[in-house]
């Protein structure tokens, strides 16, 4: 249940995320889901996309600095608290996230959350015992 | 222990005699057998006859890494190939590489002077040796080899890499001494601790480092974190190798086997032969080798001479560890940098060929010195305090090395400029005032 994500490395510069994106427009590649990390320096952009491996190439073709990572998609209530209360049962179970980032499905009332942890597999198994239920890959990377 | 103690401790007069003879019939050898430095020696006017005494040396032209580089790659061999032994080369970073041949007496004579240097540094047949200096075309890991196996220690030709075996074998196996680059003794002591290594449990003793210049801060460093004492080496191929010269248990300077190597200081700006004692360009000339005799080769090392006799005995002429080349100094904040100490540090961190670019520049009165290294795939986290942790551990090494501090960015691949010829490492803004950035991106 876990989900393939695209992370790219990138100087803060003007510029730079028009680049990128337009090379994975220019591929045919659709963006499902997109974080930023930045320090003064440097930034890391994660995405979710429909092609993974298409964009991929296409980035390490241009010479950028990718790197595929694993990650979990939970699937939460679009209500107040909702977040918190994933949360906590994490924090409870002592599970550490790395980062996390959401968002909203277009048709059904929920939301959808990203999650990067140390152990994905402790954090499916916690999660799951709560009732919540993590998307499959091929269900968000074509939504 | 003296390895050869009747020409380690040869008196000044006698040795001095020794070379006269030696280096006479090599000039004669060159001029006969080596159509390259007949026609310099006859541009500059000189015939190997004219040497009547040592001095007469400076009368004759020098050797520049060029004039080997142009003579690829056997062009200035003595010998027919078909007595040459062994071929050893430079990497060539810029351009084509150097190439120097070994004959069998050559080997000889190279395990002669590696067997004086570990024995300088407290080496014996009851040593056990690991060698961890690349193999191969790098003079490195085998001139340690034949060296150590001359004076019958045993040796662990383990070559560079693989650091948490290198670790293993010195608990399994008992080693007492190392030999590899400075740096890489870092990399290992790291690796030590990752593994939370008793240093008390150990046998290290002693380990002889060079082929690459380093502080005494990092020899510092290095002694507390390995648990042994660390001894500085020097040699460079086109002499033979390492073995031209090496520290005694004084480390009052480095003792040159000058009964075979002889070393003049000149004027890195004119080529004048500086008086002893005074800091200038080191200068070889080989005087026993038979494939590749190097007649007075400037090796760019900054360094300095003097003939007085050690307090260990040996009466060889001793140099000062270099502090510096001719070439790709930088002096930041008052201290000596050297393009490859950063490299150094950052090879250790990547563990392969790292991509960086040296920018020095003012900030008011302030030299600040950057270091823009390439985020490639190896060393990319996607988690931003992975990457922030990489900045401050490049940051700490290159503090601890240089002495001094430095701002390091991480960037993109391919931002650093690549050329056909060396690649640019350094940009001085500081001498440009104001000028473009030559190195940098231009997006």
């Amino acid at each position: 249940m876990k989900l393939r994500q695209i992370s790219i490395f990138l100087e803060n510069q003007a510029g730079r995320m028009a680049e990128v994106t337009g090379i994975l427009g220019r591929a045919g590649v659709n963006i499902r889901a997109i974080a930023l990390a930045d320090t003064a320096d440097f930034g890391i952009i994660r995405l979710i996309v429909d092609k993974t491996d298409k964009a991929l190439e296409v980035l390490k073709n241009e010479g950028i600095t990718v790197k595929e990572t694993q990650v979990v998609a939970v699937e939460i209530p679009d209500r107040p608290g909702a977040l918190a209360a994933i949360l906590n049962i994490l924090g409870k179970a002592g599970i550490n996230v790395e980062y996390l980032y959401g968002f909203l499905d277009r048709v059904e009332d929920r939301a959808i959350m990203v999650f990067r942890f140390e152990d994905p597999d402790q954090a499916l198994g916690i999660l799951t015992k709560e009732g919540y239920q993590a998307l499959n890959g091929s269900r968000v990377h074509s939504m | 222990m003296i390895w050869n103690q009747e020409m380690e401790c040869l008196p000044r007069e006698e040795r001095r005699a020794l070379q006269l003879y030696r280096l006479r019939r090599t000039l004669r050898r060159v001029y006969e057998t080596i159509p390259a430095y007949r026609r310099k020696f006859d541009e500059a006017g000189v015939k190997p006859d004219d040497l009547k005494h040592l001095e007469d040396l400076q009368k004759f032209p020098f050797t520049s890494k060029d004039d080997l580089r142009d003579n690829y790659p056997f062009g200035l061999f003595a010998v027919p190939l078909k007595d040459v032994v062994r071929i050893h080369s430079s990497s060539g970073t810029t351009g084509k590489p150097v190439v120097v041949g070994y004959t069998r007496e050559d080997v000889d004579l190279w395990a002669e002077t590696i067997a004086r240097t570990i024995c300088c540094a407290g080496g014996g047949p009851d040593d056990i040796i690991q060698v961890a200096y690349g193999y191969g075309l790098f003079t490195g890991g085998l001139g340690l080899h034949y060296g150590a196996e001359k004076i019958g220690a045993t040796v662990i030709p383990i070559s560079g890499g693989n650091t948490k075996r290198q670790v293993m074998l010195f608990e399994d196996f008992g080693v007492t001494m190392l030999a590899c680059t400075p740096s890489y003794s870092l990399c290992i002591a790291e690796m030590m601790d990752e593994m939370k290594v008793d240093r008390s449990k150990l046998k290290l003793k002693a380990g002889v480092f060079g082929a690459e210049p380093w502080s005494n801060s990092m020899r510092n460093e290095i002694e507390e974190r390995m648990g042994l004492k660390a001894y500085d080496i020097y040699g460079l191929s086109e002499i033979i190798g390492p073995g031209v010269s090496s520290e005694c248990e004084y480390q009052d300077g480095l003792h040159i086997c000058d009964d075979h190597f002889i070393p003049e200081i000149v004027n890195p700006d004119t080529g004048e032969v500086l008086p002893e004692g005074e800091k200038g360009e080191l200068v070889f000339t080989c005087i026993t080798k038979q494939a590749f005799p190097t007649i007075r080769f400037r090796t760019r090392d900054i360094s300095r001479l003097t003939t007085e006799p050690c307090r260990c005995g040996r009466t060889a002429t001793r140099m000062e560890r270099t502090s510096g080349r001719t070439d790709d100094m930088l002096i930041i904040r008052g201290v000596n940098v050297f393009p490859s100490q950063i490299e150094s540090v950052l090879m250790e961190i990547e563990e392969t060929e790292p991509h960086y670019l040296i920018v020095v520049d003012k900030r008011g009165s302030m030299d600040e010195l950057e270091i823009r290294v390439e985020v490639r795939e190896q060393i990319f986290s996607d988690e931003v305090r992975k990457l922030e942790e990489l900045q401050h551990k490049i940051r700490k090494e290159i503090e601890s090395v240089l002495g001094i501090s430095a701002v390091v960015r991480l960037v993109e691949p391919k931002t650093i400029e690549r050329s056909m010829g060396k690649a640019k490492r350094v940009v001085d803004r500081r001498t440009l005032e104001n000028g473009p950035e030559t190195g940098g991106k231009v997006s």
